[in-house]
């Protein structure tokens, strides 16, 4: 199969309105990992997601897919508070399914499989907007997942939810992995981080500070602006 | 007006008599606004929704037409709608003129603004919270401003009986262009106006009576779709 990988960023750089976000990111992401981007509220995590995702386009440097400059489609992005639109959850999984062109007859059988893999079969008729803040999250994972992605950005994926809530979450992203896609995400959740990470990357003030395997970053974080940050977490 | 009591007893009389030219009356006023609105909203809708999503020279001043022209004078629209359909005008050949089809192009124009600039607004607002999903499953402009259509649904329907509460109320276009033709483009409105100055207070308080409660029944249908929409599909 044709690969997406590597996503390569070269002088990234973010400044709308002149106003420098992001400055100066090179950074390459091969297939199969787990990334956790952490850094202080400002750092440009989410604006960092977007680029990647292609939410947003570069002030300065290059995003490249595999040498390319076309934004695969196999890529999807998780979003912190997740949208639900006015419809079944199976319905939600299934409108993801109707954009990236699959044809109508398969979608719900694709979309029930989606939302049996992330534990919510059994609500799938339910109106997505009433399900409660962890389901609505599982069911973004679904509709993300549903479309096969190669790769998945999720910026802050349980930041609005309770423990267990974020606890069914993280393992969603765990299965994820497991068959076969690479995650980038954000998190301010350090035990998430340590729980989840194969690297860390930290970010501070739009620039990468340092990028580390994620059983050293904890211990020995070579940046000092980490050390500040890792000094800085409540018991 | 000593005449009042009676005149409200007379008229309750007809209401509750079921008087069959008070009901031809109430059916032509019901048909002609709800076909206006409906002509209207296949247009209004989905271009007030294209203001709200996409991004094309022109929208701003769309905005502000549609924005402005929501108080757009009945009379002022039934007078174009005349010039249009009169004998001389361009439309002239096609006989339109003081007929119900008529009376639902004026009253289509006349609920077009309202019905555009209170979709943009209701649009603009799902946008604002569904736009990066959108975008990020790859929607193109045109399957998001479906997709907030119909998720706005119960919204739009607010606003279309909104249009219909406008349309149902007003005397002057339809008169205009209607020319209030006893049997034929007798309205609701219009018989008020005309029995009214004729003095026949009976029927035109009759007429009044029923206007009113179907305008207190549109806005109670809206709060009670709006409510239960937002029990259902939260």
């Amino acid at each position: 199969m044709h690969t997406i990988f590597p996503l390569t960023l070269s002088g990234v750089g973010f400044a709308p309105n002149a106003v420098p976000v992001l400055a100066d990111i090179d950074l390459r992401i091969e297939a199969g990992g787990r990334t956790v981007i952490l850094g202080p509220n400002g750092a440009g995590k989410s604006v960092l997601m977007r680029l990647m995702h292609g939410l947003l386009k570069p002030t300065s440097g290059q995003i490249l897919w595999n040498a390319s400059e076309s934004r695969p489609r196999a890529q999807g992005l998780v979003f912190q508070r997740p949208v639900m639109l006015r419809r079944s959850a199976l319905a939600n999984v299934a409108y993801g399914l109707k954009l990236a062109g699959v044809p109508h007859a398969r979608r719900g059988v694709l979309a029930r499989a989606a939302l049996e893999r992330v534990g919510l079969a059994h609500l799938a008729e339910r109106p997505a907007r009433v399900l409660s803040g962890g389901e609505q999250q599982r069911v973004a994972l679904a509709r993300a997942w549903a479309l096969e992605p190669r790769i998945l950005f999720l910026d802050e994926p349980t930041a609005s939810l309770d423990p267990a809530a974020a606890r069914s979450v993280e393992q969603v992203i765990v299965d994820i992995h497991a068959a076969g896609t690479s995650i980038v995400m954000t998190t301010h959740n350090l035990g998430q981080a340590r729980r989840l990470a194969d690297e860390i990357i930290f970010l501070h003030a739009g620039r990468i500070t340092e990028r580390t395997p994620a059983g050293e970053f904890f211990q020995h974080p070579r940046s000092t602006e980490a050390q500040t940050f890792l000094e800085g977490e409540l018991p | 007006m000593s005449d009042l009591p009676a005149s409200l007893s007379t008229a309750l009389g007809l209401v509750a008599g079921l008087d069959a030219k008070l009901l031809d009356i109430v059916a032509l006023s019901l048909s002609v606004s709800l076909s206006a609105v409906l002509l209207s909203a296949v247009l209004a809708l989905p271009l007030g929704a294209l203001l709200a999503v996409g991004r094309f020279a022109g929208r701003r001043t769309l905005t502000v037409i549609a924005n402005g022209f929501m108080g757009l004078p009945a009379v002022v629209v039934g007078l174009l709608v005349y010039l249009l359909l009169s004998r001389a005008g361009p439309l002239g050949p096609l006989g339109l003129l003081f007929t119900p089809t008529a009376m639902v192009i004026a009253q289509a124009i006349l609920v077009a603004p309202l019905l555009v600039a209170l979709t943009r607004q209701t649009v603009e607002d799902a946008w604002r919270e569904y736009q990066e999903q959108l975008h990020s499953l790859g929607a193109t402009t045109h399957q998001a401003t479906a997709t907030l259509l119909w998720d706005t649904r119960y919204s739009l329907f607010t606003v279309m009986l909104a249009g219909f509460g406008r349309a149902i109320s007003e005397v002057g276009a339809v008169m205009i262009v209607g020319g209030n033709i006893d049997g034929v483009t007798r309205v609701m409105t219009t018989t008020i106006a005309l029995e009214t100055s004729k003095g026949d207070l009976p029927l035109a308080l009759a007429l009044g009576l029923i206007l009113v409660a179907l305008v207190l029944a549109i806005n109670a249908l809206a709060y009670v779709t709006g409510a239960w929409a937002q029990r259902r599909l939260g």
